[in-house]
């Protein structure tokens, strides 16, 4: 597979799928959503104890750490969603075009919308309630990532070469060695491009939920994002660099002593048939290689457990008889019809009581919403296009200095993927000093997050440009106008659309948290949704919060829709550069 | 352990014990939401027997590798039957090797593990496995490069663990599906010498081989009997036996002329070959062919032809052009066919003869030459013919390239439906006949996208 955009989220699928299964998936995502609040509002009336956040720099450490073990359990949980997934809906034609909208609607919804009520209904169904928060947190995060992933490892699926697939089934491989030797190789590198973006989005979603409050409920868990949250809040500005710094390092040497190895070492899974020229080189990964112990015990371990599992395999009917590749799926049995029919049932029962819920909303209320939703709206389009107008110059300036280039463009990864959330409370206190309102800030609070992307992105496609290209330009003497308008902003237009897709996303997301905050004691607000999902939030107002969040929803998925996924389909058709 | 189980067909089949796979009335057709179906292959019977080297040799869109993965068990045919030595093949455990025209190798494995990997599959120890797969790789010639990656490896080399990879499990029949035509002459000849000797010395484990191609060359070459295919339906024109010893010679008299007699049957599709006997009469459900299949040239490749036919007197045996230009039929043939869909060029006894029009437009300039084609495009052509009165009967002179699909879908599967698109395409911006705008799918007749352009020009 082709992966030419690695940071790329992907949202702009493209599927063919009747119209009611959309309606169908919304339907659930409804009852989903009405099973959620009605357990939290059973919890809601509990007292609970609130963990006191230390600001000194001692702990720093261990709330570090804390904050790691979140991220990293969220991470395999969501790989081993994203696998079965997968998995599940590459290989059965009849649940197929389900299982792909339901993808295609929950990634592009902005995951930190759902905090409130999933904190809830964690904290009432688990009992002890830092456990239930934790559990809230690391649910929020898995939700966040595993989305692109279960994509990704789908897409590879359905890409793995047919010739390839025909000699498994010749050669009477078992599911377990197909899935070892041809599906996992074969999806490997798409999984490690789309890990890092996960992994990124994560810690920016960890650092938020680590310091939610709701009305005077406190539920923040001790972790980076607490820490940096109370130092700003006492004003501590040595713990507060602290924390932002320790945020930075833990970002960076993820970099370097995770994904650079694992990108380096996916190499191998490269299904080109040619050795290509350019490799990411990494220390670490030359360490491990060179280690006598890394080198032969896993394989000896691995082997023990292989082993006499493969004599097993081999005596079943799957390794005996070979099984066309275009068999016909088998008669449902009606228990399976049955079962379908109840969960409908139940799914449009569900949802029908969320959306009486709705009934509270007064009129007031919903111009109050359609008000924030144009506002936000506004406020993300802007951001976007700020972050535009400054990254096209710079990036294609960037872009085609290569010696610039090759310096820059990693920084800009990186920087990518330092959670914005960190910087918040740090330009909350800006705006506070300044005496400027959320109103702009906000704007500003989306831009520290989403122009990296875009930034990234741009130098990825100015790099791009070919040369003979760039050389017919200049024999012909272009002028300036001519060698935008012809060769730079064309050829620049596939990257520039993955930067701004996944650019919006991320400022949908931060709507949430930027148009409304806590700082100081003081509640700086905006008109905007993702002020309305906060406040709702903090009053305890469920059918404001669905409201707001069916609104946020709608808009990201009409957007998606409408304007990303034509202009993606424009990118690939033609804009695509052919090697 | 498991082979030896299913080996011993003596006492279910009839007299012919000794066929390893056969095949009766297979034939492969897609159902169509109205009623009609596309027939892909007809019922076809056949069957593979000890001993010989049988090659299928077809132009594209025989189906001849679809024939091969209904013999292999990939895939189901639509009616009829495959046997395993006499058990239907989806109940018997087979025992067949499969050499691809890609190679389809594991690149993330190395030669040494792509090889044990079929062994792992059958459960073999792992001792055992490492000695088979290592005599294995020794026998192919690639000794020393078990630890390689196949991507450090040449196309030969790698087509060599190919071949290793389908022999350590010691098939009952070999197929292999164009194995050579992703390589060099050079390395092609070479490979093919080497395993007509592992053959003829029985170092080869394998009882038969199954070859698809569309080389002729390489089928007499190889073959103890040759199968014809011709197409729309894929399905038998001829089947016979070729005599001649091994080594055999290219230039020797008898090979020439059985090559000569192959390219007269494929270039005569009209000539009906004898019916295969018992076969049940109108399964057929085929509506009559409203649009003839469009080959897949390209106009600068048809006027290349007429001109080098031009030279050599207007008339040339298709053996030797083909010979001569390094051609194989698959990219001769269609050329050939559009010619003679022009009316540019008559075949006659396997001699390409050029028409007095086909000499007209050998002889024409660049702009002439495109008058002629449009003009001779529009009276041969139905889909061109239509797509022109579309675009003139419409006030807005344009029409959506859907509306033509949905007519090839009734007749053709979708992916040559595209494909018979895509060439109308080419044939028709060719001669002018239309334009086509990729970016909306649409047809433009050429003056219309000009007024276009220049209404754009005064906007701007």
């Amino acid at each position: 597979m082709n992966l030419p955009h690695p940071l790329a989220r992907s949202l702009v699928t493209v599927r063919k799928g009747p119209f009611f299964i959309d309606l169908g998936v919304a339907a659930c995502a409804l009852a989903a959503f009405f099973a959620v609040v009605s357990t939290g509002v059973y919890w809601f009336q509990k007292p609970m104890p609130v963990v006191p956040i230390s600001s000194s720099v001692s702990v720093l450490p261990l709330y570090a750490f804390y904050s790691i073990v979140r991220m990293i359990i969220a991470y395999f949980l969501s790989l081993a969603f994203a696998v079965t997934y997968g998995y599940i809906a590459a290989y059965n034609a009849r649940v197929e075009p389900w299982m792909i909208a339901v993808l295609d609607i929950l990634q592009s919804i902005p995951v930190l919308s759902f905090l409130p009520p999933v904190v809830l209904a964690m904290v009432a169904l688990v009992p002890g309630h830092q456990l239930g928060i934790e559990m809230a947190v690391i649910f929020l995060i898995f939700t966040g990532q595993s989305w692109n992933l279960a994509f990704s490892f789908y897409t590879s699926l359905k890409t793995i070469p047919r010739e390839m697939l025909e000699a498994s089934r010749i050669y009477r491989y078992s599911a377990w060695q197909r899935f070892w030797q041809l599906e996992m190789p074969f999806s490997a590198i798409g999984l490690v491009w789309n890990s890092i973006v996960s992994v990124a989005g994560g810690w920016f979603a960890l650092i938020f939920c680590e310091t939610f409050t709701m009305g005077a409920r406190n539920f923040q868990l001790p972790g980076l994002g607490s820490y940096i949250q109370t130092a700003t809040n006492g004003g501590d500005v040595h713990a507060l660099l602290a924390g932002i710094g320790a945020v930075i390092v833990i970002v960076v040497a993820t970099d370097q002593q995770v994904w650079r190895p694992l990108i380096a070492w996916s190499d191998k899974f490269k299904f080109e048939q040619v050795e290509s020229a350019d490799e990411v080189k990494s220390p670490i990964l030359e360490l491990i290689r060179h280690s006598k112990i890394c080198q032969t015990l896993p394989g000896k371990i691995w082997s023990r457990i292989e082993e006499p599992l493969y004599e097993r395999l081999a005596q079943t009917r799957e390794c005996r008889v070979v099984k066309p590749l275009d068999a016909q799926a088998g008669k449902t049995s009606p228990v399976l019809y049955a079962l379908a029919a109840a969960g409908a049932l139940a799914v449009c029962w569900a949802a029908a009581q969320a959306i009486l819920m709705l009934k509270s909303v007064t009129l007031a209320d919903l111009r109050l919403l359609l008000e924030g939703a144009a506002a936000t709206f506004l406020r993300v389009n802007a951001a976007l296009l700020i972050s535009a107008a400054w990254t096209i110059p710079v990036g294609v300036a960037i872009g085609l200095n290569l010696r610039l280039a090759r310096v820059v463009q990693p920084v800009a990864q990186i920087m990518a993927s330092v959670p914005a959330t960190a910087f918040f409370p740090v330009l909350l206190i800006g705006l506070v000093k300044l005496g400027g309102g959320l109103g702009i800030g906000s704007i500003a609070l989306m831009l520290l997050g989403t122009q990296w992307y875009v930034l990234f992105n741009v130098i990825a496609g100015a790099i791009a440009i070919p040369s003979d290209l760039r050389e017919v330009a200049s024999l012909y003497h272009f002028t300036r106008w001519q060698r935008w308008t012809k060769l730079i902003l064309p050829g620049i237009f596939p990257y520039l659309i993955t930067g701004m897709v996944t650019a919006s996303g991320g400022a949908w997301n931060a709507s949430v948290m930027a148009e409304y905050s806590h700082v100081q004691g003081a509640t700086l607000q905006t008109i905007g949704l993702g002020a309305q999902i906060d406040a709702a939030t903090d009053s305890g107002s469920f059918s404001m919060l669905l409201m707001a969040t069916m609104m946020i929803s709608l808009m990201v998925v009409t957007m998606n829709r409408l304007v990303w996924r034509r202009l993606y389909r424009l990118a690939e058709t033609r804009f695509k550069l052919e090697s | 352990m498991q082979e030896t189980a299913a080996t011993n067909p003596a006492l279910e089949a009839p007299p012919a014990t000794d066929v390893i796979i056969r095949a009766e009335g297979i034939e492969k057709y897609y159902a169509q939401p109205s009623q009609n179906r596309i027939q892909v292959i007809a019922p076809t019977d056949l069957s593979i027997v000890p001993g010989e080297i049988l090659a299928l040799l077809g132009p594209s869109g025989s189906g001849k590798s679809t024939m091969l993965r209904m013999l292999t068990g990939l895939s189901t045919p639509s009616a009829g039957q495959v046997f395993w030595h006499g058990t239907p093949i989806h109940e018997a455990e087979i025992n067949v090797s499969i050499v691809f025209q890609s190679f389809a190798l594991f690149p993330w494995l190395t030669v040494l593990e792509n090889v044990e990997a079929p062994l792992q599959a059958r459960g073999v120890a792992p001792a055992e496995r490492r000695e088979r797969s290592m005599r294995m790789i020794d026998m192919v010639g690639l000794d020393g490069f078990e630890a390689a990656y196949p991507k450090e490896l040449s196309g030969g080399m790698r087509q060599r663990v190919g071949f290793a990879r389908a022999l350590v499990v010691e098939p009952e029949v070999l197929f292999m599906d164009e194995p050579f035509s992703a390589l060099d002459v050079l390395t092609a000849d070479n490979l093919r010498s080497e395993l007509l000797e592992l053959w003829t010395k029985k170092t080869m484990p394998t009882k038969a081989v199954f070859l698809v191609t569309h080389n002729i060359e390489e089928a007499v070459l190889l073959a103890d009997r040759i199968i014809v295919l011709g197409r729309n339906p894929g399905r038998i024109r001829t089947d016979f036996p070729v005599h001649l010893p091994h080594p055999r010679d290219r230039k020797a008299e008898a090979f020439t002329q059985l090559v000569d007699y192959i390219y007269k049957v494929l270039t005569r599709p009209d000539v009906a070959p004898a019916a295969a006997p018992g076969q049940p009469g109108a399964v057929r459900d085929q509506r009559q062919m409203g649009y003839q299949m469009l080959p897949h040239a390209r106009p600068g490749g048809i006027a290349g032809l007429l001109e080098l036919l031009l030279d050599r007197g207007g008339r040339d045996d298709m053996y030797r052009l083909a010979d001569d230009l390094a051609f194989e039929i698959d990219d001769l043939l269609p050329i050939v066919d559009a010619a003679q869909l022009l009316g540019f060029l008559k075949v006659e006894e396997g001699d390409a003869v050029i028409t007095p029009s086909g000499e007209e437009f050998a002889n024409s300039e660049i702009l002439r030459q495109k008058e002629l084609f449009r003009n001779a495009a529009l009276e041969n052509v139905l889909l061109l013919r239509q797509i022109r009165r579309a675009l003139d009967a419409k006030s807005d002179h344009t029409v959506r390239e859907d509306f033509f699909l949905d007519l090839l879908d009734e007749q053709f599967s979708e992916e040559e439906g595209q494909r018979q698109m895509d060439t109308a395409v080419t044939w028709g911006r060719y001669g002018e006949i239309f334009d086509f705008d990729a970016a909306r799918r649409r047809f433009v007749l050429p003056d219309a996208l000009d007024e276009e352009i220049a209404a754009g020009e005064d906007a701007s």
